[in-house]
């Protein structure tokens, strides 16, 4: 069974969104994504003050079998990428919720991705 | 388990001693008259051995892989059956390799014929209306075809169509393919028993449509029955079809892309017609098109005009898409494909597609019953098909690549595995006419023996292979510590 | 029946196990109407003797004549080990290493290919082969705009030196990414990319210039200025470069200050003779920090299970049969044979045997020049040191001279005409290692008595 905390929100791309104090967001992929994938070999995360709409494809998660897009859960600027992953991809296989991180964005509104952790836990579950 | 073979072989630079050398390979000295300026200060790190060393060193190596010559390589999708060694042994006459691709053509009459006899015969087993042998690999002759819609599309004003489709089993290539000729990718679903999709197929066609690619057989092993109703929509809604042929073996000389419908097909010359591996390459993806087609070809084409052969050019084809090689594409692995056409002829070729298929069909039943699951039952094979493990992997853990890596211990290469990617746990299958029932037979017990061996002892299967020169491979190693030059120690 | 092993027992049998009635019944899916029953224009099946008999009175028909040519190809000696080894069965007959345990022999085959070129260009890494110089030189463009994070304009710099039929190809191959290849005009004194031209496009954003070494027409570019204006344009640099020359002449790597980006080129000399065209062998080699964005097959070093060394595909995900769509390039099958044939060559001749190589073939050139433009009505286009080309320009035209020198079994060299009309009636010519001083000696007196006058003494 892959952890889905229940404070943070969800895509059905799996991308996970956690609000932080300042306004910003992190984003990241989830433990089910990353378990679908594989041990990940490389990962391209955006450069900051990049600005990306919602779905834009932002960051490239690789393994040795696979290589899939990030795709952003809303629209904003980049505030910064995970410099970490460069040298670490393997962070987000060890801790994809915490420092495996992927990047911040200064969302353009106030808004969240769609779906809460029971309704992606649903999700991943009819997939 | 015995492991005879297990020593590596050092890289050639580690055999290197200063001043050793294979001398008598080396001219006399000269002086070169280059500028200090443009020179280079060090020599380049290239090994420094002698001409044994090196003999033996890459006889050793390739005693380390597995041929055709030397295992059963079902590869699905490749097509890995004999290259006739006559191919090689008369591309490879000293007049045909000594001979420089810019010299006059009347100093190549000879080669230019076989080229034009190969042009014609695939053009007539294809039943298209004209062939170029230029583009140097399938990869190439699909960029080929594209780039030729793309251009018939343009010439007719009608520059609103950039969407290719491609269904969702299709070889990687293809959406690689239109999206390096500039081509949006509309990925089509097949259905349950492999079939295309009627329905997604019209809700993907649109003004938009310039051409949809297909495989027939398809990559999952199926002919698609409905090829002429799909023909007859995509050309309706505006659009042409591209023939992937990578599956040509299955059908050559029974059914012709030109007269299912296609525009422009691709042949995989190393493929269907025999010519070698090579490790890797080099292949040779001729086109051929229909009339609409024609004035696109790539240059350059070999032409027949009063009794001489000549080189057709861009002056020649205006329209041409252009060139596609720096000369006139892999001309030895024409050469090569001649000759197996002229020893095959028209009866022979027929055979290929029905031995083939008889092979496929056989070990798909033999293997059924041999308790493993067809992804398509109930359908035909064509020269392949795919057998899925889903249900074992999730019984006893073992996977597709467990049982690839552990057939690899009774001495068969694996079959294609975790492709195509819609089938979960897949094995594609394709056993080529050139293997006998008894290999056949050796393979289907080493299956089942593995399959027993997955349900007592499912650890050895995953731990396989344990006989070959190394055991598995760490991939994510590889790529996550990159080590791939060696260079010297800088001292 | 060629190559099927099956007796007519053998059928029976496997049909049974079918449960098919005959071979035809395997086909019933495919409607019948569109099945072929015969092929007009497939001639009759020929036994391996006839074939035999029939493709050697072609050769001979063909001939062998004493070349001059390059432009692009080049005739070499070539060691009898490198073809003896690459025929054996278990490097013919594999395909692409994708079971790495069954062939580490192709693997640690194209690891040392990788290495060598690495190493003559001084580059970070290189890919296992693409499909040959003009498609490698394509590539390397597209890689240029992919790995460019800056440069927005997909604007390569494109000299009239690089080989006119790989700056087509390039064109064709390109397009359909939106790239825009522009011509860079050449000082028509040296026969190298005119500096004051190139001044010209200073300022505006550009991807990447290409750098011919040597160029099409043998001469020698000054590879420093060039890359210090690119370097100063923020462009990158592509270097297009004849291998061979690399054992004399200073690698991409090593060029201007920082060294080129990426290197390109055509490894044909290295063990693959001349074929009428084909199969040669591109290589890419780039700095480390491009290597995702390279095309094509990339082997690297890792360890087995035992913690042995052992060789395996890696970064496996730019290519289409993982990434699809988005894949660095369409490319599947390479050149893995030739790139094979190369490695060996390479390791034979060693860094003192390609030096002598290429001094030979750099002397034998201007031997070649001397002896021609000793003839009246021929000279020498450019000025300034060349590697194993020149362009000769006479005072005729070049199409019916080649003719007849053919006739008298001398491949006399390559009709620019076409290509470059502004210069006249020019020719390139080109001697390698393996043309002797009597070759050249040949070949002056045939095309002085053509021309109708005595060399000059």
């Amino acid at each position: 069974m892959s952890e889905i905390p229940a404070d943070l929100r969800y895509t059905k791309s799996h991308e996970w969104v956690r609000a932080l104090p300042d306004g910003s967001v992190e984003i990241g992929i989830t433990d089910h994504a990353q378990a679908a994938l594989g041990d990940l070999v490389f990962v391209e995360v955006p450069e900051a003050g990049r600005q990306l709409k919602m779905g834009d494809a932002c960051a490239v998660v690789e393994s040795v079998k696979a290589a899939s897009d990030v795709y952003s859960p809303l629209a904003g600027v980049v505030v910064a990428g995970n410099a970490a992953l460069a040298t670490e991809p393997e962070l987000i296989n060890q801790d994809p919720y915490g420092k495996g991180w992927i990047m911040r964005l200064k969302p353009a509104a106030s808004a969240s991705a769609p779906l809460d952790a029971a309704a992606y836990a649903a999700e991943i579950a009819g997939a | 388990m015995n492991a005879p073979t297990r020593k590596s072989e050092p890289l050639i630079f580690e055999l290197t001693q200063p001043g050793r050398g294979a001398t008598a390979q080396y001219p006399a000295p000269a002086d070169a008259g280059i500028p200090d300026a443009f020179r280079r200060r060090r020599p380049p790190p290239l090994p420094e051995v002698s001409e044994l060393q090196a003999v033996r060193h890459y006889t050793r190596l390739s005693r380390l892989n597995f041929g055709i010559d030397t295992h059963f390589y079902p590869l699905g999708s490749c097509t890995m059956k004999y290259n006739p060694r006559a191919c090689n042994a008369l591309a490879m006459l000293p007049e045909f390799l000594g001979r420089h691709p810019l010299a006059p053509a009347a100093t190549g009459q000879g080669v230019l014929a076989c080229l034009f006899e190969l042009q014609e015969m695939l053009r007539h087993v294809t039943g298209m209306a004209g062939v170029s042998l230029t583009p140097m690999a399938g990869a190439q002759g699909e960029f080929a075809g594209v780039a030729m819609i793309r251009a018939y599309h343009r010439a007719r004003g009608d520059t609103a169509r950039n969407e290719i489709i491609v269904p969702d089993a299709a070889h990687g290539t293809n959406p690689a393919t239109a999206t390096m000729c500039g081509m949006v990718v509309r990925e089509i679903a097949s259905l349950p028993n492999g079939d295309v999709d009627l329905d997604a197929l019209d809700a993907a066609l649109s003004p938009r449509t310039a051409g949809i690619m297909l495989t027939n057989p398809s990559t999952l092993g199926v002919f698609e029955r409905r090829i002429v109703e799909i023909a007859k929509r995509v050309h309706a809604a505006g659009g042409l079809l591209y023939y992937d042929g990578a599956n040509l073996n299955a059908i050559l000389a029974k059914v012709r892309p030109g007269d299912m419908g296609f525009d422009v097909i691709h042949m995989n010359l190393h493929k269907t017609f025999s010519t070698p591996h090579g490790g890797g390459g080099p292949g040779s993806g001729a086109v051929g098109v229909g009339k609409r087609l024609l004035p696109y070809l790539p240059v350059p084409v070999v032409g027949h005009e009063d009794g001489r052969y000549r080189w057709l050019d861009e002056r020649d084809l205006p329209q041409s898409i252009g060139r596609l090689s720096g000369f006139m594409g892999n001309t030895g692995v024409l050469l090569r494909a001649w000759v197996y056409m002229r020893i095959l002829g028209a009866a022979g070729m027929r055979r290929v597609a029905e031995y083939s298929t008889l092979n496929a069909n056989y070990l798909l039943a033999r293997l059924t019953e041999a308790g493993f699951e067809p992804a398509y039952p109930g359908r035909r094979a064509s020269h392949e098909f795919i057998v899925t493990l889903k249900r074992l992997a999730r019984e006893t853990g073992v996977t597709a690549m467990d049982f690839a890596k552990r057939l690899l211990d009774h001495g068969y290469h694996a079959p294609t595995t975790y492709f195509p990617l819609l089938v979960p746990e897949c094995l594609l299958i394709e056993p080529t006419e050139t293997e006998s029932r008894e290999e056949l037979d050796g393979f289907v017990e080493a299956l089942a023996a593995i399959l027993r061996e997955a349900g007592s002892d499912a650890a050895t299967v995953k731990a396989a292979p344990h006989t070959m020169p190394v055991r598995r491979l760490d991939d994510v190693r590889a790529a996550r510590q990159l080590d791939v030059a060696w260079k010297p120690a800088t001292t | 029946m060629p190559y099927i092993p099956h007796t007519a027992a053998d059928v029976r049998a496997m049909l049974d196990r079918i449960g098919a009635s005959g071979i035809d019944a395997l086909f019933d899916e495919i409607p019948p109407e569109l099945r072929v029953q015969d092929l007009p224009g497939v001639p009759e099946a020929l036994t391996e003797m006839e074939v035999s008999r029939l493709a050697a009175l072609r050769a001979s028909t063909d001939g062998q004549r004493l070349n001059f040519i390059g432009a692009g190809a080049y005739e070499h000696h070539i060691p009898a080990p490198v073809w003896a080894l690459t025929s054996r069965g278990e490097i013919y007959s594999a395909y692409t290493p994708y079971q790495a345990e069954a062939s580490q022999g192709t693997l640690q085959t194209m690891y040392e290919f990788q290495s060598m070129i690495a190493g003559l260009t001084a580059m970070d890494v290189s890919n296992a082969s693409l499909y040959d110089g003009a498609s490698a030189l394509a590539a390397a463009c597209l890689l240029a705009v992919r790995a460019h994070r800056r440069s927005q304009s997909a604007r390569i710099l494109m000299p009239q030196t690089v080989n006119p039929v790989w700056r087509r190809v390039a064109q064709v191959i390109t397009e359909g990414q939106g790239l825009t290849l522009e011509p860079v005009p050449y000082d028509p004194a040296t026969g190298t990319t005119d500096l004051k031209a190139l001044a010209k496009f200073a300022g505006t954003d550009i991807t990447a210039i290409v750098i011919p070494q040597p160029n099409y027409f043998g001469q020698l570019e000054d590879v420093g200025a060039l890359t210090r204006f690119a370097r100063e344009q923020g462009a990158f640099v592509i270097g297009a470069v004849n291998p061979v020359a690399l054992a004399l002449l200073a690698p991409p790597g090593e060029w201007g200050e920082g060294g080129a980006d990426i290197a390109c080129g055509d490894a044909q000399p290295f063990g693959v003779p001349l074929s009428s065209g084909g199969p040669y062998v591109g290589f890419m080699a780039s700095r480390k920090e491009h290597v995702r964005q390279m095309p094509g097959r990339i082997a690297g070093r890792t360890v087995d299970l035992d913690g042995r060394s052992g060789y395996t595909l890696t970064l496996q995900a730019r290519e289409q049969h993982i990434r699809r769509g988005k894949a660095t390039s369409n490319i599947c099958t390479n050149q893995g044979l030739l790139m094979t044939a190369a490695t060996i060559h390479l390791a034979l001749l060693g860094p003192v045997g390609l030096e002598r190589v290429a001094a030979a073939c750099a002397a034998r050139t201007r031997e070649l020049v001397d002896a021609l433009t000793a003839i009246r009505g021929v000279r020498a286009a450019f000025a300034g040191p060349r590697f194993h080309e020149a362009v000769l320009q006479l005072d005729r035209p070049v199409a019916p001279l080649l003719e007849a020198l053919a006739a008298e079994g001398i491949v006399g060299g390559h009709d620019l005409a076409r290509d470059y009309p502004e210069l006249g009636h020019a020719l390139l010519v080109c001697a390698t290692e393996t043309r002797t001083a009597a070759d050249i000696a040949t070949y002056a007196r045939v095309l002085g008595s053509l021309l109708g006058r005595k060399a000059v003494a």
